[in-house]
């Protein structure tokens, strides 16, 4: 089956909008990618149809509400082969996910103990570990990349010992596109007994995660960036660690008895999700991942790579231009420089041409300093991108060059 | 060289017809304006966007405010130079009662000075504005 891009574009309605009268070319998919009419129907259904709180089931409509939120839940727990549907945790996006680990963590450090991280993390996968590791005494090691962005696998396993507790990595890294060994330093990783948690935001979109394959202990990732709605993202964990990790936020819904001096904890999935959830948005993303499971990932994975490498052809050729990140191994990500432009620059020029990408340090600022650039420009392509947009691209950035050299 | 004022700005852009006129304007005019040297590159100066950088001196005489600015990106600088056109040697009183966000807008380039756009522009107004209220 190959891909009819055509097919897949008419269903995302925002694809035919122009921006200053000129043809939209939406380049920033790492950033958040468009809906499909089947997931803004989902959204528009509950909200006309079934809206009321789940779980408390003494009506119709909640009835209703709860057997779609569930089996969202199911949607998902199968999209990444989790081995019980209670595994998936509704979280905010892949930022709480990794948020509720880290400061369940930190209660579990202490002095001596080490975490690892690695040079290509986005702020979200970084920050939360060294605050873990700040209020524990716990060491922060930070595993180097070479400069094609490719992860040092050797200095990963110099770096882990029989103190590292907790070992974090991007499946995709955000700024660069590389894709990381994942399951490979999964084994390595838990040989020495570690946890492992994989921040999948990037990666999840590109379809194929097998969380009991990779044999990772979390699996983080959102909606938005997989079709769905914002505000909705799950942490998925192997049942086993999330029984026994400490409660992140605590009130409504996560309770079991309460007295006015104690309270005990229900069971996964509800003690790791307080208050009233995220109901729509987790309709909204299993629609997301039932309308992706639908389609074929080996196609899309082809077209992707189509248009990575027919951007990268075209960057090579296209003087002054240098590419940030040229790991064998990418996702549809091309972040760059054009020669005396600064990023922001390339920005402003593309966006008056209708071209949409990201410009600035990518969420992640130690990995912009350690290619002693203060950031990027990234076209991040997505399923429905076509060859032709690629031209748009390159068409826009020749203008930028001419304008700002 | 001497900025030309806010009115006379609004006209010039007025009379291009495409973006790529009016963008290479505002370049020119960040072009026009001195910036500042390394050394004034301060961090204290430093106001960070996520996608880039600007730093503003400012100096006070008793009846008017001066700036002087800088920004990595040209047409960051650009857009530097058409807030500078409004306010610059202006006093805190004058400062105070200009519309900024209504003189973007009839630039057509309100989009720049939305307080989502990560360029700083919006962080700089918002410093010349509190340094004109302390000195009112």
């Amino acid at each position: 089956m190959s891909l009819d891009v055509a097919a897949l574009r008419a269903q995302f309605p925002i694809l035919s909008k122009t921006v200053d009268g000129k043809p939209l070319v939406y380049l920033d998919n790492a950033a958040t990618t468009q809906k499909p009419q089947a997931v803004i129907d989902a959204l528009m259904d509950f909200y006309t149809g079934t809206n009321a709180n789940v779980h408390r089931g003494a009506h119709h409509l909640s009835d209703e509400a709860t057997r779609r939120y569930e089996n969202a839940r199911s949607s998902v727990a199968s999209f990444i082969n989790a081995g019980a549907r209670e595994e998936v945790i509704w979280t905010s996006g892949t930022t709480e996910a990794i948020n509720i680990v880290a400061n369940g963590l930190g209660q579990l450090l202490s002095e001596g103990d080490e975490v690892m991280v690695t040079e290509l993390e986005h702020h979200a996968n970084l920050v939360t570990w060294q605050q873990a590791c700040r209020r524990s005494g716990a060491t922060l090691n930070v595993v180097p990349i070479f400069d094609s962005g490719e992860l040092d696998v050797d200095a990963f396993d110099r770096l882990l010992s029989d103190n590292t507790k907790m070992v974090a990595f991007p499946h995709v890294s955000n700024a660069l596109g590389t894709i990381n060994p994942i399951k490979q330093l999964t084994q390595k990783a838990k040989a020495v007994g570690a946890w492992v948690l994989v921040d999948g935001a990037q990666g999840i979109a590109h379809g194929g995660v097998d969380v009991q394959d990779i044999g990772c202990d979390f699996y983080a990732f959102s909606g938005h960036k997989l079709f769905g709605p914002t505000g909705i993202g799950c942490l998925w964990g192997k049942k086993d660690v999330l029984e026994m990790w400490p409660v992140w936020q605590v009130g409504g819904e996560m309770i079991k008895d309460v007295t006015y001096h104690e309270a005990t904890w229900g069971a996964l999935p509800n003690r790791l999700e307080a208050g009233t959830p995220n109901i729509a948005g987790a309709i909204g993303m299993g629609a997301a991942v039932d309308w992706f499971s639908a389609l074929d990932v080996q196609a899309l994975h082809a077209h992707e790579q189509q248009l990575l490498a027919y951007a990268t052809e075209q960057a090579q050729s296209l003087e002054g231009m240098r590419i940030i990140g040229t790991a064998p191994n990418k996702v549809g990500v091309l972040s760059f420089l054009l020669d005396g432009a600064h990023p922001a620059d390339v920005g402003f020029i593309l966006d008056r041409q209708g071209v949409a990408i990201r410009t600035g340090d990518n969420c992640a600022q130690p990995l912009m300093k350690r290619f002693g650039i203060p950031g990027t420009a990234r076209a991040s392509f997505s399923i429905y991108n076509t060859l032709e947009e690629v031209d748009s691209l390159f068409a826009a950035l020749k203008k930028a060059k001419m304008m700002l050299a | 060289m001497q900025l030309p004022s806010s009115d006379d700005i609004i006209d010039d852009l007025a009379f291009f017809d495409d973006w790529e006129q009016r963008y290479q304007y505002i370049i020119d005019l960040g072009k026009s304006i001195p910036g500042l040297s390394e050394d004034a590159k301060t961090p204290e100066r430093l106001v960070k966007g996520c996608q880039s950088s600007v730093w503003l001196v400012e100096s006070y005489d008793g009846s008017k405010i001066t700036f002087d600015v800088d920004s990595d990106a040209v047409i960051v600088q650009g857009l530097l130079a058409l807030v500078l056109a409004a306010y610059n040697n202006q006093t805190p009183k004058d400062i105070l009662a200009f519309d900024i966000d209504g003189y973007f807008e009839a630039l057509d380039l309100e989009r720049h000075i939305t307080p989502t756009r990560g360029n700083g522009l919006r962080a700089i107004v918002g410093k010349i504005q509190e340094l004109a209220k302390a000195n009112a």
